[in-house]
This record gives structure tokens, C-alpha cells and sequence, in this order.
């Protein structure tokens, strides 16, 4: 579903991604791992076009992503710290991107906003939000609108446990429906039971992309976080 | 595009430094027409005010709007639009809130004391010159990611199309004094909007004489209705340019 091939992305000297080359196939779930800095947001971005890559191309469903922007509308994304405009409220920034995205044979997926109890708060600005509830309102947009992949950087990084296990549930059940579904986190016990395939980036270089048994039976690990820990530490001697 | 624009201008209308822009300028403009019993009188008044000020205006608060709207930008981004699509509504939002807010605060004025061909020539110029620096604040804050440094950059911008371009040309004619300068002034005067719109008015009214021999090439020149409209190409071009140099940016921006 999307292909990235060959992908260079630099910032001055930085070199944040280095020739990666990726392939992601629909009912995949994803996890991206490696440390702080290792290139995953970039990745991410360049995805979603939001950092154009310097060479290397990515292509979404077969098309270039270049000169594209309607598959957007196939991705749902919660960005890592989600940044909104300070003076709308929740309800204005639901009611404006429903008006941006939704189409008339889009049956909208409210579940996070009525689960994270989002219907109370409409009235409040983005600015008073505290950062739970800021990256509640980020997880419901991305689920908001069906799409075929969710791209969600650090999904549970600042919500509470019920928060958190609420947003867990409901990215099973979109990972049953065979939606392709790409994470980042730094907490690997949570995505044990989540995803089926790690990518794992190392100073903008994707060291390597297994299916997760295929990681456990290589380090004799069962457990995602022990087998990471494992790689890490051999990567580095 | 009409949705984004539908947005944009909401939000500008809502901010309180737009109102306070409309009523300065109608303050302005009302006391200058009445303090005259002559209104050419008063609208040559209002020219300096207005040259000076409107450019400031609509350079910084659209430079400090497209900076503070860094987070919608990268929402918008995100989703399934295009870059061409939401960098031209957010031009398009600013451009004819300030457009319209010129035209309340001194476009009806002026319409009310003055409607003559130099009061239609001053609300051209004047709705021109507001869509102009905003194409030109747009630009800076697109080429720079720091926010305090776009910002000065803009100043610095106004700095020099309102005093240092006029202090650069008087001294580029002191020191060819010598030689026949006139017609080259013509086309320097179109590197500069405000120098432009200040040439069209001030031709069409009495104080025109005072400004010499090269006042009359001027006359020449942008007196006929060819170099009117000539005059009026050029500011569209002002407006074309910098808008599309930023489109340009904003479609390779990472975000």
C-alpha cells in the first residue's frame, strides 16, 4: 500500500533519513522503534508529505505522493504533540475538519469522541486544553473519518490508563478490519500485543523490518521489549 | 479553497487589531476631510497618511497572522488538501480583510468628500497597496522560520519601500545630476509600489507643478491614460510576484 523507496531527507547537516526503503501492506500493524532522534517523525511526515523528501520517492496505493494530495484522505494521522489553533474551540475544530474531509458516503467513526467523552468539553478552547486531553482530541480526528491507514505517532504518550487502554481497544478493532496501521511509541509493552511487524530506525537508517516472530525467534525473546533491548545492544557493540 | 477562506476570515474578522485598524483609519480620514473646507486639500493630507500607514499595517499584521497560524498550516497539511489550495486562501483571507477594512475605514470617506476621478485613483492605489504588502508579508514569513526574525524583516522591509528607496533615488539623481535622468526615473519609480501610487495621485492634483521637470516626464508619462493603466499592470505584478515566489516556497516547506 505504501512504498518508500530509496528516501533522503537532510536538514542542513542533520541527515535525518538515510536511503530508506520500506513497504507497508494493508491489515499490517506496524510498530516503528529506535531511539530518540532515530528519524521516525520524519518518516512519518514524509509519508504524509509534510516533509518533502531531497531524493527517493513514495508511493501511495501505486501513485507518486509528489504531486498528490487526494490519498491523504485514505490516512487518519495523530501527530506526536498535535498543535491546534489556540483561539478555536473543540467543537469548531471537529465541526471545521468535518467540513474540510467529509464527504456524503463517509459514515463518520464518532467512537473516540463519544469515548473520550469529547461532547462535554466542545465549548473549550484549544489553548486551555491540558495535553491529555489535547492528544484526545488528535486520536478522535484521526479515527474520525474511517480512513484505510492510521499513521499515529506516540498515540499514548500523556493519557491517562483509561484513556490509553480505550484508544488500545479501538485500534484492535480497526487492525481487525485489515486497516494498514503504522505506530510509534517508546512504551514496547504496549505494543506487544498490537502490532505484527517491527521497523527499526537507527540515526535515519532502517536497520531492519521483520515480522515480530521472525524477531523473537532471532533473539530468543518473547517479549517485544526484552528482544528490542536485545537488538539495541547488539547493534551498538 | 472557499471552505479554508471561509475560515481565515472568520478568524480575521474576529480580532480586535483589524476594528481598531478600521476605526483609526476612519478617525483619520473624517477629521482630515473636515478640517479642510477644501477636500483636495484634505485628500492630499490623507495621501501621506495613508502611503505610510497602510502599507505597516497590512505588512506586519499579515506577517504576525501567517506566524501565528503555524499550527492550523501544519493541521491543514495533514490533510487532504492542497498546499496551492491553502497557502492562496490564507492570501486570499488576508487580502480582502484588509481590502475591506481600507475600504470601510477610508474608501467610504472618500467616497462621501471626494468622489472624484483622484478620490477613485486614491482608493485604487490604497486597496492595491494593502493586497500588495500582504503578497510581500507572506513572502518574508515563508523564507524564514523564525518568527522574530520575520517579523523584523518585514519592518525592515516597509523601512526601506517607504524612506530608504526615496533617500537611495535622490541620491542616485544628485550624483547623475549631469545627465538626462528623467525617463530612467520612470522606470525606477515602478521598482517601489508606494513611490508608484504616490506619482499616480499627486499627478492628478494641482501640486504636481512643484515638482519640476521631471514632474512634467512624469506628466508625460503617467498623465495619459496608457500610463495609468500601465501604472496599474505593474502594481498587479507587485502582487503576482511575490505571491507566487511564496506559493513556490510553501509547496517544498517541511512542516
Amino acid at each position: 500500500m505504501i512504498i518508500a523507496s530509496n528516501v533522503s531527507k537532510k536538514f542542513g547537516k542533520l541527515t535525518a533519513l538515510d536511503n530508506v526503503s520500506v513497504t507497508c501492506n494493508k491489515g499490517e500493524c506496524i510498530a516503528l522503534i529506535g531511539p530518540n532522534g532515530s528519524g521516525k517523525t520524519t518518516l512519518i511526515k514524509s509519508i504524509l508529505g509534510m516533509v518533502v523528501c531531497n531524493s527517493g520517492f513514495i508511493t501511495f496505493n501505486g501513485k507518486n505522493i509528489l504531486h498528490d494530495w487526494q490519498y491523504r484522505s485514505h490516512i487518519g494521522y495523530m501527530p506526536q504533540i498535535g498543535r491546534y489553533p489556540d483561539n478555536m474551540t473543540i467543537g469548531q475544530i471537529l465541526s471545521m475538519m468535518k467540513d474540510i474531509r467529509g464527504k456524503k458516503n463517509i459514515l463518520l467513526d464518532e467512537e473516540l469522541v463519544n469515548q473520550f467523552k469529547l461532547n462535554e468539553l466542545l465549548g473549550k478552547r484549544m489553548r486551555t486544553l491540558s495535553g491529555g486531553t489535547r492528544q484526545k482530541v488528535s486520536a478522535a480526528l484521526a479515527f474520525l473519518f474511517n480512513p484505510d491507514v492510521l499513521i499515529l505517532d506516540e498515540p499514548t504518550a500523556g493519557l491517562d490508563p483509561v484513556a490509553a487502554e480505550i484508544l488500545k481497544e479501538k485500534i484492535i478493532t480497526e487492525k481487525q478490519k485489515g486497516k494498514l496501521i503504522l505506530i510509534t511509541s517508546h512504551i514496547l509493552s504496549e505494543l506487544d500485543e498490537l502490532v505484527t511487524q517491527v521497523i527499526y530506525m537507527q540515526d535515519g537508517i532502517l536497520k531492519f523490518h521483520k515480522s515480530i516472530e521472525e524477531l523473537r525467534k532471532d533473539t530468543g525473546q518473547e517479549k517485544l521489549s526484552k528482544a528490542i533491548a536485545n537488538v539495541m545492544l547488539s547493534i551498538n557493540q | 479553497m472557499k471552505k479554508i477562506f471561509k475560515y481565515v476570515m472568520i478568524d480575521i474578522l474576529r480580532n480586535k487589531i483589524m476594528l481598531a485598524y478600521t476605526l483609526f483609519l476612519l478617525l483619520i480620514s473624517l477629521s482630515v476631510f473636515n478640517l479642510e473646507d477644501n477636500t483636495a486639500k484634505g485628500l492630499l493630507s490623507l495621501l501621506n497618511i495613508i502611503l505610510i500607514i497602510v502599507p505597516l499595517v497590512s505588512i506586519l499584521f499579515a506577517a504576525i497572522y501567517v506566524y501565528n497560524s503555524a499550527e492550523f498550516l501544519e493541521l491543514l497539511v495533514s490533510q487532504p488538501l492542497k498546499r496551492k489550495t491553502i497557502w492562496l486562501s490564507m492570501f486570499a483571507g488576508l487580502a480582502a480583510s484588509l481590502a475591506l477594512a481600507f475600504f470601510i475605514g477610508a474608501g467610504i470617506p472618500i467616497l462621501l468628500y471626494e468622489a472624484t476621478a483622484t478620490g477613485f485613483m486614491m482608493l485604487g492605489t490604497g486597496l492595491l497597496l494593502s493586497v500588495i504588502f500582504v503578497a510581500i508579508a507572506m513572502l518574508a514569513a515563508v523564507k524564514t522560520r523564525d518568527k522574530a526574525k520575520g517579523i523584523g524583516i518585514t519592518i525592515l522591509l516597509w523601512l526601506y519601500f517607504s524612506l530608504l528607496f526615496d533617500g537611495l533615488v535622490l541620491f542616485l539623481l544628485f550624483q547623475f545630476a549631469d545627465y538626462p535622468m528623467e525617463k530612467f526615473m520612470v522606470g525606477v519609480s515602478t521598482l517601489n509600489p508606494i513611490d508608484l501610487s504616490r506619482i499616480l495621485i499627486l499627478l492628478r492634483m494641482d501640486v504636481s507643478a512643484l515638482m519640476g521637470y521631471t514632474g512634467a516626464i512624469f506628466k508625460n508619462f503617467f498623465g495619459t491614460q496608457a500610463g495609468v493603466w500601465l501604472s496599474f499592470v505593474v502594481l498587479l505584478i507587485w502582487i503576482v510576484i511575490p505571491s507566487w515566489l511564496s506559493l513556490r516556497k510553501f509547496n517544498r516547506k517541511d512542516l
